[in-house]
């Protein structure tokens, strides 16, 4: 598995917490969202980088008061098929004003990593033998776009007009 | 029509050059067949029965002579000499293979074509009113308002794996030609008391396993909100529609187990947060768009409806084609013409790659170079002076496309069936031209008038049997081939579902039941005016059912 941040091959830095386990002493850590909602109040007063990882029937709404807390926030595809979370990837740039790390984790397909950069998504955990290249040839695919969707290409509708 | 400009040609071609990696990729054996399935469906490609299938987005039913010219060549070159035209006003192709399909997408899109999105779980192909433009009673022209949709729905990157496929469908005229009531989303165009346009919005419209007529969620959305108003309803429905079961994940799933009030609510919300941004139409777009719809230069012509009359009595054949295949057009002096695609014993929908050649010189000669596609499987020559409709009528007749049937028994609606689809429980291509073999008699066909009959070989419904007037579906029964009747079911403004009239029958009994149907109609209407889905409204089922199944055996009392 690999991690492309901003179109760079990453170390991650951030580690999960087992279940059960209690709150580590330092770290960037990468927890749950029950997790988070236990430990909050240290985590904010600690200030050192945290972020949550969601399953794909936790709303993001449920950060929607935190995204200043938060340096990476993890969206997960339980399978390519489920789309929610590119809603949810844009619920939190355009609704909450999140503007850390969005990660796409799971199932996670090269051909669909366009898709998830346009939605808010700068970070992805591919499985690839090349995932530089593949990240590269995905976004890199299309130089037109029809719609806003909360990135910075200018959709066609409003080029045509200047 | 529209025509691409340069962002439209740029899309197209980077997306056959993509689909062209990807399927080598899958070639060489580095996507599997379940990682590729999703990508080659957003290009249009399904894998039946046999082989490859391509469906080709007929954008909401517009296509020019040229167009036409280049379905027949691929229908040549690639299939096996013919396409077949889909209730979705697309066309498809059966025969086709993996390794030609990136060809024959950049083939497309030299004529300003393409196959995206015409599968999946994405938004699909925007269907409207075949007349658009056109008809006399349109108020305001659908057109527009699809190629902006289109354009919003391709590779929009939040809503391409939604929990199903999402279908949206326009009119712009008060007699629905466009079914909007069976459509995830239906827009009808209305005017305010200042003539100013506006989208009354269906919602959770749909056919397959649970059929369900669109609820209205707004009665009024200003042009220039909608794209925000569906992009709220898509970001609800990506959020809370079904994921967990296939036959559950439609919009209409969703809006029906929240209640059409609570859906509002939600869509509501959404779309206050959203309203007045990026999605708001600019004027100089609708303005630049709406320029390629322009009402073509028509001559000024008059109507010459005497002239006509007496052409009819010279020649009935003429005289019943006029009836059932010619509609009133805006322009005075011109006629909308429809070339029926169900000549007795033919595949509904088929066309062979010389006929698409023949019809598209047609429509250069007779109509301005352009032709719809219907829902109901048909070709229409949109712009024909009413002073050539004679000869026109003689070169239709020549190609077998003249037959008089436009909104009769015979026009009927068939989708594939188990001749192609993996999923038929029944076949009804052939159920269809038993049917249309069994009532050939022109005088009797009008004498009945209006009436649909629609089938699907399985209960997913895509021969929309539950909206045909006469709905046909096949059922397996212990392996064996039946076919369940059902009565009243209509797509238009006053849409509604088919009543079960029985047991199925099998297929061999289906032309003499529908015979039965029809006579009792005969029987019981009250004036020639009155159509087979207005007397079934009056009388009820019943003496449909004795005329199909006898008397029901009186009950012994012990
Ligand atoms: S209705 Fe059933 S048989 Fe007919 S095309 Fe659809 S899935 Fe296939």
């Amino acid at each position: 598995m690999a991690l492309i941040r901003n179109g760079f091959l990453a170390a991650d830095g951030y580690s999960p917490v087992p279940a059960d386990a209690p709150l580590p002493a330092t770290g960037p850590l990468l927890l749950t969202l029950p997790q988070w909602q236990a430990w909050r109040t240290e985590l904010i007063e600690r200030g050192t980088p945290v972020g949550v990882r969601l399953a794909s029937d936790e709303h993001p709404e449920a950060l929607a008061a935190d995204t200043n807390h938060l340096s990476l926030i993890a969206l997960e595809f339980p399978s390519f098929r489920d789309g929610r979370a590119y809603s949810y990837a844009r619920l939190l740039r355009d609704r909450f004003g999140y503007t850390g790390e969005l990660r796409a984790v799971g199932d996670v397909l090269p051909d669909q990593l366009l898709y998830m950069q346009r939605v808010g998504f700068d970070a992805f955990e591919i499985d690839s033998n090349d995932p530089v290249a593949d990240y590269e040839d995905a976004i890199g695919g299309f130089s037109v776009v029809y719609q806003p969707s909360g990135d910075e290409r200018v959709p066609a509708l409003r080029l045509r007009h200047g | 029509m529209y025509r691409y400009d340069e962002f439209d040609h740029q899309l197209v071609t980077e997306r056959v050059e993509q689909f062209r990696k990807q399927v080598d990729r899958r070639l060489a054996g580095k996507l599997t067949e379940d990682q590729f399935k999703p990508l080659r469906l957003m290009n249009g490609l399904y894998l039946q029965l046999h082989a490859y299938m391509l469906r080709v987005n007929v954008p909401y039913g517009v296509l020019s002579a040229r167009q036409l010219r280049k379905l027949a060549d691929i229908a040549r070159r690639y299939d096996r000499g013919y396409g077949h035209f889909t209730t979705r006003q697309n066309i498809q192709y059966n025969w086709v293979s993996l390794a030609d399909t990136p060809d024959i997408l950049a083939d497309l899109a030299t004529v300003e074509m393409n196959a995206m999105q015409s599968s999946g779980n994405c938004v699909r192909n925007i269907t409207a009113d075949p007349f658009a433009g056109r008809a006399r009673d349109e108020i305001e022209d659908p057109r527009v308002w699809c190629e902006l949709i289109r354009q919003y729905s391709i590779l929009n990157p939040e809503f391409a794996y939604l929990p199903r496929k999402f279908k949206i469908a326009v009119t712009g005229a008060p007699n629905d030609r466009a079914a909007v009531g069976v459509h995830d989303i239906g827009l009808r165009m209305h005017h305010d008391a200042d003539g100013r346009p506006g989208f009354e919005v269906l919602v959770g419209g749909g056919q397959g396993r649970t059929p369900v007529i669109g609820k209205t969620i707004r009665d009024w959305i200003e042009p220039e909100e909608i794209l925000a108003y569906i992009e709220a309803i898509l970001r609800v429905y990506n959020l809370h529609g079904r994921r967990d079961n296939l036959y559950k994940a439609r919009i209409k799933i969703l809006v029906n187990a929240l209640g059409i009030d609570k859906f509002r609510e939600m869509v509501d919300a959404e779309w206050e947060a959203i309203r007045g941004q990026g999605l708001t139409v600019p004027e100089a777009e609708q303005a630049r768009i709406a320029q390629y719809f322009r009402p073509p230069a028509w001559a000024s012509l008059r109507d010459i409806d005497a002239e006509l009359e007496l052409q009819a009595t010279a020649d009935p054949a003429f005289g019943a084609w006029l009836n059932s295949n010619v509609s009133a057009h805006k322009a005075p002096g011109y006629a909308i013409v429809s070339l029926s695609l169900k000549a007795p014993g033919r595949e509904p929908g088929d066309l062979s790659a010389d006929k698409m050649d023949a019809v598209a010189t047609l429509a250069d000669l007779y109509s301005l170079g352009e032709l719809r596609v219907t829902h109901r499987q048909n070709l229409v020559l949109p712009d024909v002076r009413q002073a050539d409709l004679k000869e026109l009528f003689r070169e239709l007749v020549s190609l077998e496309l003249a037959t008089p049937n436009i909104g009769l028994l015979t026009d009927m609606i068939a989708c594939p069936g188990l001749d192609y689809c993996a999923l038929a429980n029944a076949r009804s291509i052939p159920v269809a031209q038993d049917i249309s073999r069994h009532f050939t008699a022109v005088d009797k066909l009008q004498e009945i008038g209006a009436l649909s009959i629609n089938i699907s070989g399985c209960m997913n419904a895509c021969g929309h049997h539950h909206v045909g007037n006469i709905g046909i579906l096949g059922v397996d029964k212990k392996g064996k081939e039946f076919f369940q009747i059902t009565l009243g079911g209509a797509s238009d403004q006053n849409a509604t579902l088919g009543d079960r009239l029985g047991p199925g029958l099998p297929q061999a009994e289906v032309p003499g039941a529908i015979e039965a149907i029809v006579d009792t109609y005969l029987a019981q209407r009250e004036s020639e005016q009155e159509t087979f889905l207005a007397t079934y409204r009056r009388v009820g089922i019943d003496p449909f059912k004795t005329a199909v199944y006898g008397e029901e055996p009186v009950r012994r009392v012990a």
